[in-house]
């Protein structure tokens, strides 16, 4: 079966529901306590994956759409995409009320100090991007420069990566997982760039 | 609970625990419904987009399992170690753990500690001692009268708590074995048993660390006054969570030396390996004193977030102490010591 426009909304409407359940699950695991009496760790970390695994699913829309044809499941791409900044912002606002409790200054020396955050802080300045400039009106008058700019979400996906890897305390396996599958995401689409670009520009 | 009044004061310090704290029905009903929840948050599991565990979370199997039964002990106040902090609380104390035998992550020690067998347990004083001697089970609560201190626990991650313990000084255990003239240090080590603490049969979950977990002090150090073994928190006998049966506690020091679920001390003549240092030697010094001016490589030390009563804005950040505000006690042990580059 193809997707058609006709298929859209639906497809839409899933899309949702998978993005917004585990922000609905994370809700009833912090309302019920069932992740310990003091979840702050775990909701930092729980939304910045969340961030990095939809990252990763929307990388992987494009080369799923190829494969079998489904044009029109990259018409649910600025969905997805929202849903990513969604939980990238939810992750620090995460970070700065719960851990710093919001202890600006705190924030700033962090900032400035720490290449896990600096890092962590340019994927996200990537995203923001993204995210302004994803109007359809905006996205037709910046023409082909609307692409160039989009392409930048490879390097926040690399980037996002880095942040995870640097920021564990121990425990590498999981981050270096990360790192591989986002590494072998991006290598899908090397030699197929150009038909890409052509294609959808 | 029994509360023994010090000789000839026959007042109700401030710091005294409320019933409500410590009272066996509380203290089962808070458990309960943990474990209640801990059951509903299993059927969750299966529906995860990125959890805790993220990816390794597909293939999580936690069952519910019975609370681990702890026993209420019998002990004296020490009212030189009380503290005017609010205490956190017992249910925050025992399910935000850092014991990484059973998982890396805050939640993991509660949920997969539940069933682990202390009994019969041994720990072993050995080394550079008079006369090496072997403790059993019954033998940690009876060889030494047990006391209540109530401690500030300052952890390297930066977020604090305040815990009354119950147990006796380090001190009194080593006397009891006699120590040798030429011991210069006192080695710990944390039980072995990758049946019982799954993070030590896989590298993902134990967090990569080379188990047993080891730590040390110097003799000085370990014949503090304040370094103290904890068998009991909140005047009940410490959850597998917490380092069931004994744990170490050096509260002027990061979280990670006080050492959980002892088998062994060994007093010996050098320095011995400690298990943070070994791992990361940049950013885990053997020393491992609270020190707001030295930052940790990742993150900064001069502030730590303390994890009192109430819900998730209710924490404070306030400043970090040097010596976790326990100078006047041990800064002397480091009079000669460049705390900069002995971290």
């Amino acid at each position: 079966m193809r997707f058609t426009t006709k298929h859209l909304p639906w497809l839409k409407a899933l899309f949702h529901l998978i993005a917004l359940a585990p922000i609905a699950r994370l809700l009833f695991q912090v309302l019920t306590e069932a992740v310990g009496g003091e979840p702050v760790e775990y909701i930092i970390h729980y939304t910045g994956i969340g961030a990095l695994n939809t990252l990763l699913l929307m990388l992987l829309l494009s080369p799923i759409a190829k494969r079998f044809k489904q044009g029109t499941l990259l018409q649910t791409r600025r969905l997805i995409g929202l849903y990513v900044y969604c939980y990238a912002t939810l992750h620090i606002a995460a970070y700065v009320s719960l851990d710093l409790l919001f202890e600006w200054s705190l924030l700033f020396e962090e900032i400035i100090k720490r290449p896990y955050i600096i890092v962590g802080l340019c994927a996200y300045f990537i995203l923001s991007l993204l995210a302004f400039t994803s109007f359809s009106a905006l996205k037709r008058r910046m023409g082909k420069h609307w692409q160039k700019l989009h392409n930048s979400v490879y390097l926040a996906a690399i980037l996002i990566t880095v942040h995870f890897y640097w920021s564990v305390k121990s425990e590498i396996i999981e981050p270096s997982i990360y790192i591989l599958l986002t590494l072998a995401l991006l290598a899908l689409r090397l030699p197929k760039r150009r038909a890409q670009t052509n294609r959808y520009k | 609970m029994t509360n023994k009044f010090t000789k000839g004061i026959a007042t109700t310090p401030s710091w005294q625990l409320k019933d409500n704290q410590v009272t066996p029905q509380a203290v089962f009903n808070q458990r309960r419904s943990i474990i209640k929840a801990l059951g509903l948050g299993a059927l969750g599991a299966g529906l995860s987009g990125g959890a805790q565990a993220g990816i390794f979370d597909l293939f999580g199997d936690k069952k519910p399992v019975m609370p681990f039964t702890t026993e209420p002990l019998t002990f004296n106040i020490n009212p030189n170690f009380s503290s005017i902090e609010a205490k956190t609380p017992y249910k925050k104390v025992i399910s935000h753990n850092n014991f990484y035998e059973f998982g890396t992550s805050k939640q993991d020690p509660v949920n997969n500690a539940q069933a682990f067998q202390v009994q019969p347990w041994q720990l072993v004083i050995d080394g550079l001692v008079d006369k090496p001697i072997t403790l059993d089970f019954d033998d940690l609560y009876k060889l030494i009268a047990l006391e209540e201190r109530t401690y500030r626990l300052r952890c390297v991650e930066a977020w604090s708590m305040v815990i009354p313990w119950t147990g006796f000084s380090l001190a009194s255990l080593l006397q009891k074995a006699g120590i040798k003239s030429n011991a210069t240090h006192v080695a710990f080590e944390t039980l072995y048993d990758p049946k019982q603490m799954p993070g030590q049969k896989s590298r993902r979950l134990g967090g990569g660390i080379n188990y047993p977990y080891v730590e040390g002090l110097t003799i000085a150090e370990a014949m503090n006054e304040l370094s103290f073994m904890s068998v009991g928190v909140y005047g009940q006998t410490l959850p597998p969570q917490n380092g069931a049966p004994i744990r170490l506690i050096v509260p002027w020091k990061y979280g990670f030396k006080s050492i959980k679920s002892i088998v062994r001390i060994t007093l010996t003549d050098r320095q011995p390996p400690t298990s943070w240092n070994q791992l990361a030697p940049n950013e885990y010094g053997f020393y491992a004193n609270v020190n707001p001016a030295v930052a940790h490589p990742r993150w900064s030390q001069a502030s730590e977030r303390r994890i009192g009563e109430g819900g998730l804005f209710s924490a404070k950040r306030i400043a970090t102490k040097p010596f976790n505000g326990y100078g006047e006690q041990v800064a002397s042990l480091y009079k000669d010591l460049n705390l900069t580059t002995h971290f």
